[in-house]
């Protein structure tokens, strides 16, 4: 029997079938999208998380106070004690190493904006004027932090955009005095809107002011982080290294603070997530294999439906590998006809993911596409070798007599 | 030569504990172009000879020749394609595949044999106008009548040109009418040549064949070919 007439012979024979046909089709179409759509789902997380930390700026060395035992980042470093503080003074000896390109000093706690006749509540910012490069922000209007001493903090305020829309709203604001906690400050820029945030600080939520005005207002001396940008990418090791010796001979010889690089952060959350995306999968691919006996099922039935056309074929002169080779093909077909719906469904049910979240990029990673279109076809295929084989093994006159 | 020759042929069944013979002690010799019916009350191993006949099934003991070639030692691939190439069944029960048409039916031996579908289809147009079968050609074996789908069961017996047509009671799913019309169309073959062994326990049928084999308890019990011939008793 030639391949096409194989082919078309199990083919007809689905089709003669819908109802049977249509269910494990639908099995493995749905073992499919599962695989598909979590894996999304994961990989989606994944790239969120990157894309994040990759808006923090590029090259970015990030120095904590407190000691945390792992070079990595991990949720304790997040509550360390602070044996001894981050101070401005710090961060400006830190400026002078030859590696670094800027150092920012970073303060932040919340106050209250009094402006244009509204007040609300931000997130209020103590950086300096190397913070805009060292994060790669835009500004929309003025001019960010001027250069200055950062001991001596002049009385200016930048804003972000969803303050300056909230508060001014289309009037310019650059130019206009606010009241910030205490202080009065004239507002001297505006920054283009960025929609990003880690931890839940969106910088168009935040007004940034000189470290030491934020400082005087929060009464306090330390620092809550130091930004540092490395001159190169294959000089951040360098500069981590520097920082921690720099850090501790001002300390006191105690490594008091936690130098993280952002490619360790990233490294940390990709690591998890791809093991979290293998996870999910690996569990979707359990629906595979129930797929795979269903196909199994349907074939055993399909034989029984059909002894009495096996023992015809083999009447006919078919031989015993003909009637296998049909039956596998035809369970081949259900596999591939499953595997190719469920990735057509998987793909539109991460298509409506990405509609309903725009921010989550959810996409299939390819192994996973791959992986769960190889693992249907082959568990379908493996699983229809033993209905196939006992349809070719059928006696002729047992199965002429079924009728 | 003989195109069938049969000799010594047993079979044996097992059911539970008891050993049933279904056929024994079996010698039958067949010329090329006979018209033969096998008859006998039922159990009487008419067709189990049919099934030997038409290699589906192979004897305990004996041996089988068809065109001089013995066919009981070959392997089941191998009577596959003698099955194929020489021999044509027909059935009480027409067998014919229900989800293809009458065209599809006729040309599933010419698949199977794996002949290409342009030659298929042109074999298969000429028998189904000599079976008067051309206005059915799409039609499905549900929307045949009984008749029809014999005939749909004839063409596809005969579609390859075997040596040797085996019907096993070609008229029993058929009223007299339908069934007469059967047997006229499977004579009419065989008087174009071709061997035509028919099992049947109606006599009507069964005499109308030019050679009886009479058949009872799996031996032979006459042969009108060898009228002297008497077979040994028990």
């Amino acid at each position: 029997m030639r391949h096409a007439d194989v082919l078309r012979f199990a083919r007809d024979a689905a089709a003669a079938y819908p109802l049977r046909t249509s269910l494990s089709v639908l099995a493995m179409a749905i073992g499919v999208a599962a695989v598909v759509v979590l894996t999304s789902l994961g990989d989606g997380a994944r790239r969120y998380v990157v894309e994040q930390f990759s808006s923090l700026g590029s090259n970015l060395v990030i120095v904590l106070p407190g000691r945390s035992a792992t070079g990595g980042f991990s949720p304790a470093n997040a509550v360390t004690t602070t044996p001894r503080d981050l101070t401005v003074e710090d961060a400006a000896a830190l400026a002078r190493l030859p590696a670094v390109r800027h150092v920012a000093p970073l303060t932040a706690g919340t106050s209250e904006i009094n402006a244009n006749g509204r007040l609300r509540e931000v997130v209020v910012a103590g950086t300096a004027s190397t913070y805009l490069e060292i994060r790669s922000f835009k500004i929309a209007q003025g001019h960010f932090l001027p250069e200055a001493d950062w001991s001596r903090g002049a009385p200016v305020a930048v804003i972000g955009a969803k303050i300056k829309a909230e508060i001014f709203s289309s009037r310019p604001a650059v130019g206009e005095l606010i009241r910030l906690g205490d202080r009065r400050l004239r507002i001297v820029g505006v920054l283009k809107a960025t929609g990003q945030g880690v931890g839940g600080l969106n910088t168009d939520e935040v007004v940034f002011v000189p470290v030491a005005i934020a400082q005087g207002m929060f009464n306090t001396h330390t620092l809550f982080r130091i930004l540092i940008e490395a001159k190169g990418r294959n000089q951040i090791e360098e500069v981590k290294r520097e920082v921690a010796a720099v850090l501790k001979t001002r300390h006191s010889g105690e490594e008091d603070v936690t130098v993280i690089t952002q490619d360790a952060v990233l490294a940390t959350f990709d690591k998890l997530l791809r093991a979290l995306t293998a996870a999910v999968a690996g569990i979707a691919a359990i629906s595979l294999a129930v797929a795979g006996i269903l196909v199994m099922n349907v074939m055993l039935v399909a034989v029984t439906q059909r002894t009495a056309e096996i023992g015809l074929l083999k009447a006919l002169g078919a031989r015993g590998d003909t009637i296998r080779d049909a039956f596998m093909a035809e369970a081949a077909m259900l596999s591939l006809v499953g595997a190719l719906t469920g990735y057509g469904l998987g793909l539109f049910g991460a298509f409506v993911l990405r509609q309903m979240y725009p921010a989550f990029p959810a996409y299939p990673p390819d192994w996973a596409v791959v992986a769960a279109l190889v693992t249907a076809l082959s568990t379908g295929l493996l699983f229809g070798i033993m209905p196939a084989r006992r349809a070719a093994r059928l006696d002729p006159v047992q199965a002429l007599m079924k009728h | 030569m003989s195109l069938i020759q049969l000799a010594g042929i047993e079979r044996i069944f097992h059911l539970g504990d008891s050993v049933v013979h279904a056929l024994s002690r079996l010698d039958v010799s067949i010329e090329a172009g006979e018209y033969v019916a096998i008859m006998g009350p039922s159990g009487s191993g008419k067709s189990t000879l049919l099934n030997l006949l038409g290699l589906l099934d192979r004897p305990d003991a004996g041996s089988y020749h068809l065109e001089g070639r013995d066919v009981t030692t070959l392997s089941p691939d191998e009577q596959a394609a003698v099955r194929s190439q020489r021999i044509g069944f027909v059935f009480q029960s027409f067998h014919l595949v229900p989800r293809l048409t009458a065209a599809e039916n006729v040309a599933l031996p010419m698949m199977l044999a794996g002949i290409p579908a342009s030659e298929r289809t042109q074999r298969v147009a000429q028998a189904l106008k000599d079976f008067g079968l051309d206005q059915r050609a799409d039609h499905r074996p549900d929307q045949l009548s009984g008749g029809q789908r014999q005939r749909v069961a004839i063409a596809r017996a005969t579609i390859m040109q075997p040596a040797v047509l085996l019907a096993d009671e070609p008229t029993g799913n058929l009223d007299r009418a339908t069934g007469d019309d059967v047997i006229h169309l499977l004579e009419a073959l065989n008087q174009r040549g071709m061997t035509l062994i028919i099992v049947t326990h109606d006599p009507k049928i069964g005499t109308r064949a030019k050679r009886q084999l009479m058949m009872e308890d799996g031996l032979l019990k006459s042969d009108s070919a060898r009228p002297s011939t008497t077979v040994a008793a028990t």
